[in-house]
Order: structure tokens, then C-alpha cells, then sequence
């Protein structure tokens, strides 16, 4: 018997079993479907991220307008503003970016993609999800346990971090960084059924090559992400014992060394940029070429520069650590091979730019939204070269133009990424279309501010403005009025952005409820999600898994005269 | 750009420069055939997208070309920074003078060598949160830190260091211009990161000779 | 309740069994954790001639016979994938069972050496070496203990011919298990 007649007869069993006769608990909470623990990963994101965005908040109205009650939040104290920055850090690097772009889509796509009914182990996918929930929620509790939360800066170096009487939040420091390791078990489960999942499950027919990039660059990302961060885990049980018990493994004194915890750190800190700048990469270039109708341009040669990127990534680490007090031709060494991996990562906007020649663009808002990612993402990608290169890096390291820089690399990955996958699929996941509108206006009032909020930072950061300060009184070369006046512009846009997302969830809501129904296929794509139905069932196909005929890219073929040619349909 | 007061100050801001206008070129004619390439094939009816795998050799060199641009472009950077950090953090010129920098928790703690210009006797000046250099003069920085780690910053210098426990760190400078000027943290040190200021004043030899006198009697 | 497996996990275009396959990567990530532990006592012992002059106080007999207790019990595991293989879920299982009777001895002689070791004085805190020796073997006996009940499961389907695959599984785990100990012990009793 086939595998597909198999799937037939399998999935009639499981859609009986499983329409309507689910209770609240076992579809909604502990479901084993991946595009519902999908959902439950992007909601916690997103919700951490309105956290997140709070905290952005109240620190740049700190910064802006020193000393002010913050409404909705009151005086900021200095522990409150470093616990604020480090949490805000934190949170959207790792309870954001990592669980919306890798985990929700990855979960929804991965299987639907490749033609699968569902991850190959959905009940580690769901103890996974119930791993990451638990870490979120020690984290929010971190932050009114007695002393605040941690204020040791995302990077948590040692001895800061390590002693209590230095941080002055010992119970905060604790449970921040056993959330953080219980978020790195979560994406290790998650990541291994990612991998085995894409590796073992896909559609017959399917090749290495026909499978669609984002999943490639999702499973890259997992695997990178799991060959980084085990150092960091180590190093992270090592800084609890010193936290806790009083071990000496960063302590000087005791025969410790704290610059350990930061190349421990980096190690996996670099790659770490990666992990989630693939998936964005992934999702942008499926959009582009969606929209464009148009084949990747060298689908391969993109396969093969992320797989050398990603290679790279592990021996840049030390550029962050050039004043750390590393052996200075040390970062020599560095800066040669940070320097290089702006070919690959050049090779990869040099692609997608390339898909869009001789397309037929539609100006969608996933569309926009795939765009703008590009664009904005070259500023990120052009001024890491300044920190890259060592000479440049001594004055700018750690001031406020190392910030604008990983935020025109964050923010097009976590933000403007998510925002792009979330208006393409979400036909797909609601079964109704987004206001075109509404999204057009919500990308505008979100794409501006956000270049009106960084800018100025930059500039500020080449007027020697240093980070994790919360009041520049007592520096009179930055308490000048003109570096108010671009604190406070950065502020006004960011209150502005904010206020722009309430277009969004508006339009999320209003379309979920009353837009126009989806339909399989809305944006006439290629690949396997959208040959199912809008939303998908548990178990993906109803009449039974797809076979594939060809790669996910087939647009505008000349022998065909529709511009489309799906996956599954055969030859 | 802020004040340049240090010899290699301008030497850092000449590779920033460098770095603005190779990147720079690279990034406006990335972003210029982005733009030129959504605003010319906007989708028109009846007209199909061009079927092109990307292997094909005429449009492939369109990738391959600007690569072999921005290698050239990154070893040029390359040798600018080694050049760059080589001299400012790799090789230390000999001292006119030497001083000790102490970070702790929040304060800057700096030994001047004092009279004898000899660092760790009797005369040495200690100053809290106000450090005094003379122009034109060598300096050697011994830099430690007694808790956490800082990093002695002094922007106008473009020195940056960071401070380890434990550890003793030399670094360089030679003023170029009196003055008086912001010396950072720029390592998060905890909750009194934010208060961690400092002055350097820069003073002609007869001003750094006065001071000197003045602290000897005050001590 | 038996939780139906989707098709996704019955599928196998790379030839490899998924649970296999699966195992290999968790592996893998296991690789680096105890990677960074082994390399950064690596780097502190190099950097700090003078732990040796800790180090002399492990004793090396205890060790080496964890050594052998854990080789013999990954034998015995090789033994019941045997079984298993051959569809003998009772004999997998009672092999599975000497194997986590090995695990047991192994943590028992464990236990013995750090009471015997922290009666004396050395301690966690003691200095670096004892930190690094703690942790590592600690964070080892986690995964020896976290093996001694995943097999205790496995064992109890086997004996039901259940999940025979999964004996095979349990078995990669627990040579793994085993190697590591294997790059412990010179690293933390040999080398005085």
C-alpha cells in the first residue's frame, strides 16, 4: 500500500476523532497539534513583547524627561532602570524574536510545508511550549521579587551578576538566569523536532531542493542554535552554583575568571544573531518571491551561503569583547573574520534584491513588509562593519551607536519580520484576509518612527553617549540641550509607534471577525500550506497528505499560462 | 564629532570616516537598485515575471561582481583597523608618566606619581573622580578594578578600556589639548552605573606643575 | 491512553528511524553542554598549576571502579538491544534492568566518595578544582539518574513487547552516558 493511501485511511480515523468531540482543555491548552501550540508560542510572544514595548517605554521617557513620573508606571530608580533595560533585553530577544520567529512559525510552517500532518514528536513540541511558558513566567516574576529584578544587563556579566552584594537583586539575578536556561531547554526539545522533523518527514517526492527556504533557514537556525548554546547552559548551572552556593568559577579572587563567562557567552551570544536573523531571512525571501512571482534568484547558492554563515558565525565571537581585556591580537584575528562575514550576509541581501529584477511586484502589505525588512535591515548590516572593524570599535563600544546598530538588526528581524509573517499567513491560520488598509497604515505608522526613534542614536552614540545610563546630569558633555532635544525626538517616535500597533490589533480582531473569507490560496503561492484548507484541520489534509512534483518557486513558468504552478499538482 | 583631544583621536575618527564612505557606497547602491528595482517592475496586466533560475551567466555577475567589490572594500577595512588598534592598544610607546586608575563601585580612584613623577611612593596624590594629565605628555594607565567590571572611557581621548578585578591592564595616551572633559563607565556596574562620572583635566605644564604643588601641601 | 502517532513520525526520507535520528541530535546538543564544562576546567587547570595539589586528594580506585561499573552496565545494554532486535521484549527488558541496577551501583559509590570527600573538608566551595569537580560529575550524574529512570520506563513497555525501538534508543543515550565519564575520569582523578 502507498504511504499516501496509508494517509488517506489514517486521516479519516483522526478527523473523526477529533472535530467537536474536544474539550476547552485538550484542544486550546495541552494540545498536541503544532499549528496550535503555533498559536499559543505566537500569542505568549506577542504578549511579552506589549511587555517588552511597556518597558521601552517607560526607560526612554526616563531618558527623554529625567525624573518624571512615567504615567502608568511613576518614578524610574536607577535599580528600576537597569532591571527595566535588562529585562527589556532579555525579553525581546528571548521571549520574543526566538519563540515568534523560530518556534510559532516554525511550528506552523515546517510541517504544513513539507506536507507532514503534524511535527514528528508532538508531545515534546507541547512539553516544550509548557518549558518556555514556565520561563516566562518566573522571568515576569523576577521582577517583584524582593530587591527587583536583575539589572545586570542582558549579557549578565560576572561579578556583577555572580554576587548579591553587588547587584543588589540576588533573588532577581537567580530566577532570571534559570529562566533564561529553561527558555535554552525548551528550544533544544523544539529545535530537535524541528530538525528530525524536515530531515525525516517530508512529502514523497520532495527533495532537498524543493523544500521551501523558510524551513531550510528555521532548521539552520535550530541547529546553530543548538551547537551554541551548550557552553552557555554550562556556564549558566557554573553561575548559578556562584550565585547560590558560593562557588568561585568567575571570582578572581578564588581562582575564577570572569572574562570566561563572557566568551562562554558570545560563543553562543553571535551565533545567537543568526538563529533568529535566518527565519526572518526565510520568511522575507518566500514573501518576495510570492509577491514578485518570481523563481529565488540561485536558490543553492542561498542555501550554501547560509550554511557559510552560519560555519562563520562560530568564530566571530570575540568582536565584542575587544576592550574586555582579551589578549590585544586577539582582535585582530576577530576583526578579519567579523569583516568576512559580512560576504555571506552581503551574498544574501545581494539575493533577495535580485529576486525582485524582472519581477511582476505586487505592493501587498506582507509585501511591504518583506521590503522594508531588506531595506532597513542593510543599515543594521552596514554599520556593524564600524564595530567590526577593531580601530572603530574602541570608540564606539558600548554607546548608545552599538544600540542603534543591533536595533536596526533586531528590530527588522523580531518586528518587522514577525509583522511580515503574521499578515502573509495569517489567511492562512484565520481563514479570513486582513484589511489591506488597515495594514498599509499600521506598516506606515510603524516603518517611519521606527527610523525617526534610531537615527537619532546613532548620532548621539558618535557624541560619546555611553549605554545603561538612566540620567546623563551627571556627564556635562551629554546633558547638553541638543542631546536632549534627540533623546526626546527618539521618545515622541516611539510613543508614536506605539500607538500605531493599536491599528493592528484592531485589524487583527477586526478581521478575524469579520473578514472576507480566505479562501485555499489567497495570494496564489506555490507552496504546500496553501493547498489546505483556511484554516488547516487537525491532521493538515483531510483527504489525505500531498505528494510533491517540483520546487516551491515555480512562478511565471514560461510553459505554463498561469503564473503559479503548486507544488503538489502533478506534472 | 565631539573634540579630539588625544594623538590618535583623529586617527579612530579617519577610519570611522573611511568606513562611512566604503560601506557607505556599497550601502546607497544596494538600497538605490533596491528601490529602482521595486518602482520598475511593479506588477502591470498581462505583463508575466521573467523566469530566471539565477545560474544563468549573464545575470549571475550581477551578484558575483559587487562581491568581489565588497572584498576588496572589507580588506581595506581590515588593514585600516589592524593599523588603527595596533598603535592605539597593541604596542605601548614609552611613558613621560605613569598613573593608576581603581574603578569601584561608583567611583573613579585615581594615583597621580606626584612630585618625584614615580608611581607607588610616599608623594603620590590620590584624587577621587577628578583625574589631572598634562598636555603633550605620555601617559601610562594602569587600570584595575576593585569589585565589578568597569570600563574607564574618556570620549574626547577615544580610550576605552574595561576594568577587571584581579587584573592589571596598561594602556596609553598623550593629550594634545588642555581642557577639561567627561570620563565615563562604560561597563554596567550596577545601580550606581549612572553616577560614575568623572573629570580629566588636561593642564599646559606650568598649570600640571602648580597642581601638583597644591595637592602636595593639601596632603 | 496510546497517543496516535501522526504520519510525520512513521515517515523516513533520510533512511534513518526518526527516534534514532532524534536521539543523535539530542546527543549532539549534550556534546557541547559537557564541552563547555570539560573546556573551561580545561582552560582554569592549565591557568592554575597549583589544583593539582587539590587534585590528589581524589581517590582514583573509587573512580576507576565507576569506570568499570559503567562499561559493564553499557554492555548489558548492548545485550538487551540484542533482544530487542530479536522481538525479546522480556529478555530486552531484563537486561534494561541490570543496566539501571549499574546505574545505581555507579551513584551509590558516588555517593559514598563525596560524603566521604565533603567530610573532610572538601567542599564545593573549597576552591576552583572542587567547583569544577562537583559540577561536572554532579551535572554527569544528573544524566546518569535521568537514564536510570527513562530505561525504568522503557523496560516496563519492553516487557510488554512495546516500543521495542525504543531499547536501541535508551542504548545510544547511555553509551553516551558512559563516554562522557570516560573523558571525566582522567580529566578529574588521573591527572594529579
Amino acid at each position: 500500500m502507498s504511504e499516501t493511501a496509508v494517509a488517506v485511511e489514517h486521516h479519516a480515523d483522526h478527523a473523526h476523532d477529533h472535530h467537536g468531540s474536544e474539550g476547552f482543555l485538550s484542544k486550546y491548552v495541552f494540545s498536541t497539534d503544532h499549528k496550535m501550540i503555533a498559536m499559543q508560542y505566537l500569542f505568549t510572544g506577542m504578549g511579552m513583547a506589549v511587555i517588552g514595548g511597556f518597558m521601552a517605554y517607560v526607560f526612554r521617557m526616563q531618558l527623554a524627561f529625567p525624573g518624571i513620573s512615567v504615567p502608568g508606571f511613576g518614578q524610574v530608580s536607577p535599580g528600576e532602570y537597569n532591571a527595566l533595560v535588562t529585562n527589556h533585553g532579555s525579553i525581546m530577544i528571548f521571549w520574543v524574536a526566538m519563540p515568534v520567529l523560530i518556534a510559532a512559525f516554525g511550528n506552523y510552517c515546517i510541517p504544513l510545508m513539507i506536507g507532514a500532518d503534524d511535527m514528528v514528536f508532538p508531545r515534546i513540541n507541547r512539553l516544550s511550549y509548557q518549558i518556555f511558558l514556565l520561563s516566562a513566567v518566573i522571568l515576569l516574576l523576577s521582577l517583584f521579587v524582593q530587591g527587583g529584578g536583575f539589572g545586570g544587563a542582558w549579557t549578565a556579566y560576572p561579578p556583577l551578576s555572580a554576587v548579591g552584594d553587588y547587584n543588589q537583586t540576588s533573588l532577581g539575578a537567580s530566577m532570571w538566569l534559570v529562566a533564561v536556561a529553561l527558555e535554552f531547554v525548551a528550544f533544544l526539545l523544539g529545535g530537535i523536532n524541528f530538525i528530525t522533523t524536515l530531515m525525516n518527514s517530508r512529502a514523497p517526492g520532495m527533495k532537498a531542493y524543493d523544500i521551501p527556504l523558510v524551513c531550510w533557514m528555521i532548521v539552520i537556525a535550530s541547529i546553530l542554535f543548538m551547537l551554541s548554546v551548550g557552553p552557555l547552559i554550562a556556564g549558566a548551572v557554573m553561575l548559578l552554583f556562584d550565585q547560590t552556593i558560593g562557588t568561585g568559577f568567575y571570582d578572581p579572587a578564588r581562582g575564577g575568571d570572569p572574562i570566561l563567562w563572557q566568551h562562554l557567552f558570545w560563543f553562543f551570544g553571535h551565533p545567537e544573531v543568526y538563529v533568529v536573523l535566518l527565519p526572518a531571512i526565510g520568511i522575507t525571501i518566500d514573501i518576495i518571491a510570492t509577491f514578485a512571482r518570481k523563481k529565488v534568484f540561485g536558490y543553492k547558492m542561498m542555501l550554501y551561503t547560509t550554511v557559510a554563515t552560519g560555519v562563520l558565525s562560530f568564530f566571530v565571537w570575540a568582536h565584542h569583547q575587544f576592550l574586555a581585556g582579551i589578549d590585544p591580537r586577539m582582535a585582530n584575528v576577530f576583526t578579519v573574520t567579523t569583516l568576512l562575514i559580512s560576504i555571506p550576509i552581503a551574498e544574501l541581501c545581494f539575493v533577495i534584491i535580485a529576486t525582485l529584477y524582472g519581477g511582476s511586484i505586487r505592493l501587498t502589505t506582507p509585501m511591504l513588509w518583506a521590503l522594508a525588512f531588506m531595506a532597513e535591515f542593510l543599515i543594521g548590516g552596514v554599520t556593524g562593519i564600524f564595530l567590526g572593524a577593531s580601530g572603530a570599535d574602541i570608540y564606539f563600544h558600548d554607546t548608545y551607536f552599538v544600540l542603534a546598530h543591533f536595533h536596526y538588526t533586531f528590530y527588522p528581524i523580531a518586528i518587522i519580520g514577525t509583522f511580515a509573517a503574521f499578515t502573509y499567513w495569517f489567511p492562512k491560520m484565520f481563514g479570513k484576509m486582513m484589511n489591506d488598509t488597515l495594514g498599509k497604515i499600521h506598516f506606515w505608522g510603524t516603518i517611519i518612527p521606527f527610523n525617526v526613534i534610531f537615527i537619532p542614536l546613532f548620532v548621539l552614540g558618535m557624541g560619546g553617549q555611553h549605554r545603561r545610563i538612566y540620567n546623563y546630569e551627571h556627564f556635562p558633555e551629554l546633558a547638553g540641550e541638543g542631546m536632549y532635544q534627540l533623546r526626546e525626538l527618539a521618545t515622541y517616535a516611539l510613543l508614536v509607534m506605539l500607538a500605531f500597533q493599536l491599528v493592528f490589533f484592531y485589524n487583527c480582531i477586526a478581521s478575524w471577525m469579520r473578514g472576507k473569507k480566505a479562501g485555499k490560496n489567497p495570494w496564489e503561492s506555490n507552496t504546500l500550506e496553501w493547498t489546505t484548507e483556511s484554516p488547516p484541520p487537525h491532521g493538515n489534509w483531510p483527504e489525505g497528505l500531498p505528494n510533491v512534483y517540483r520546487g516551491p518557486y515555480e512562478y511565471a513558468h514560461p510553459d505554463r499560462e498561469q503564473d503559479y504552478w503548486p507544488q503538489n499538482e502533478p506534472a | 564629532m565631539i573634540d579630539q583631544a588625544s594623538t590618535y583621536a583623529a586617527d579612530i575618527d579617519n577610519i570611522i570616516i573611511w568606513v562611512a564612505v566604503l560601506a557607505g557606497f556599497w550601502f546607497f547602491v544596494a538600497e538605490g537598485v533596491f528601490f529602482w528595482l521595486i518602482l520598475k517592475y511593479r506588477a502591470k496586466p498581462g505583463v508575466k515575471a521573467q523566469y530566471l533560475e539565477g545560474h544563468e551567466n549573464h545575470v549571475k555577475k550581477w551578484v558575483t561582481w559587487p562581491h568581489v567589490g565588497i572584498l576588496a572594500f572589507d580588506f581595506v577595512i581590515i588593514v585600516m583597523a589592524i593599523m588603527v588598534w595596533y598603535d592605539v592598544k597593541q604596542q605601548l610607546p614609552e611613558p613621560d608618566r605613569t598613573i593608576r586608575v581603581i574603578g569601584q563601585q561608583w567611583a573613579w580612584t585615581f594615583q597621580h606619581p606626584g612630585q618625584d613623577n614615580q608611581l607607588d611612593t610616599d608623594d603620590d596624590i590620590f584624587t577621587v573622580d577628578e583625574l589631572h594629565v598634562e598636555v603633550d605628555q605620555t601617559y601610562h594607565f594602569l587600570l584595575e578594578a576593585t569589585d565589578v567590571l568597569h570600563s574607564f572611557s574618556i570620549p574626547v581621548f577615544r580610550i576605552k578600556q574595561d576594568a577587571i578585578p584581579g587584573r592589571t591592564i596598561t594602556g596609553w595616551f598623550e593629550a594634545t589639548q588642555t581642557g577639561e572633559y567627561d570620563v565615563q563607565c562604560a561597563e554596567i556596574c550596577g545601580i550606581g552605573h549612572g553616577v560614575m562620572a568623572a573629570r580629566v583635566h588636561i593642564e599646559d605644564s606650568d598649570g600640571h606643575a602648580a597642581w601638583v604643588a597644591s595637592a602636595a601641601t593639601a596632603q | 491512553m496510546a497517543f496516535p502517532k501522526p504520519q510525520a513520525t512513521l515517515r523516513s526520507a533520510t533512511g534513518i528511524p526518526t527516534g534514532r535520528l532524534a536521539v543523535w541530535w539530542l546527543l549532539a546538543s549534550e556534546v557541547v553542554i559537557f564541552g563547555g564544562v570539560l573546556g573551561s576546567y580545561l582552560m582554569h587547570r592549565l591557568g592554575h598549576p597549583e589544583w593539582a595539589d587539590a587534585a590528589i586528594h581524589t581517590n582514583t580506585w573509587i573512580g576507576a571502579t565507576n569506570t568499570f561499573v559503567l562499561l559493564t552496565s553499557s554492555f548489558t545494554a548492548v545485550l538487551a538491544h540484542q533482544a530487542a532486535e530479536r522481538g525479546d521484549g522480556k529478555t530486552a527488558a531484563k537486561f534494561l534492568l541490570f543496566t539501571i541496577g549499574g546505574a545505581f551501583t555507579f551513584l551509590g559509590i558516588k555517593s559514598y566518595e563525596w560524603w566521604y570527600e565533603i567530610s573532610h573538608g572538601y567542599t564545593i566551595t573549597s576552591n576552583g578544582f572542587w567547583a569544577f569537580y562537583y559540577t561536572a560529575a554532579g551535572l554527569h550524574a544528573l544524566h546518569v539518574i535521568a537514564g536510570a529512570i527513562i530505561m525504568g520506563i522503557v523496560a516496563f513497555d519492553a516487557w510488554r513487547n512495546l516500543e521495542l525501538q525504543r531499547v536501541e534508543l535508551i542504548g545510544i543515550y547511555w553509551h553516551f552516558v558512559d563516554v562522557v565519564w570516560i573523558f571525566l575520569f582522567p580529566l578529574l582523578y588521573i591527572a594529579k
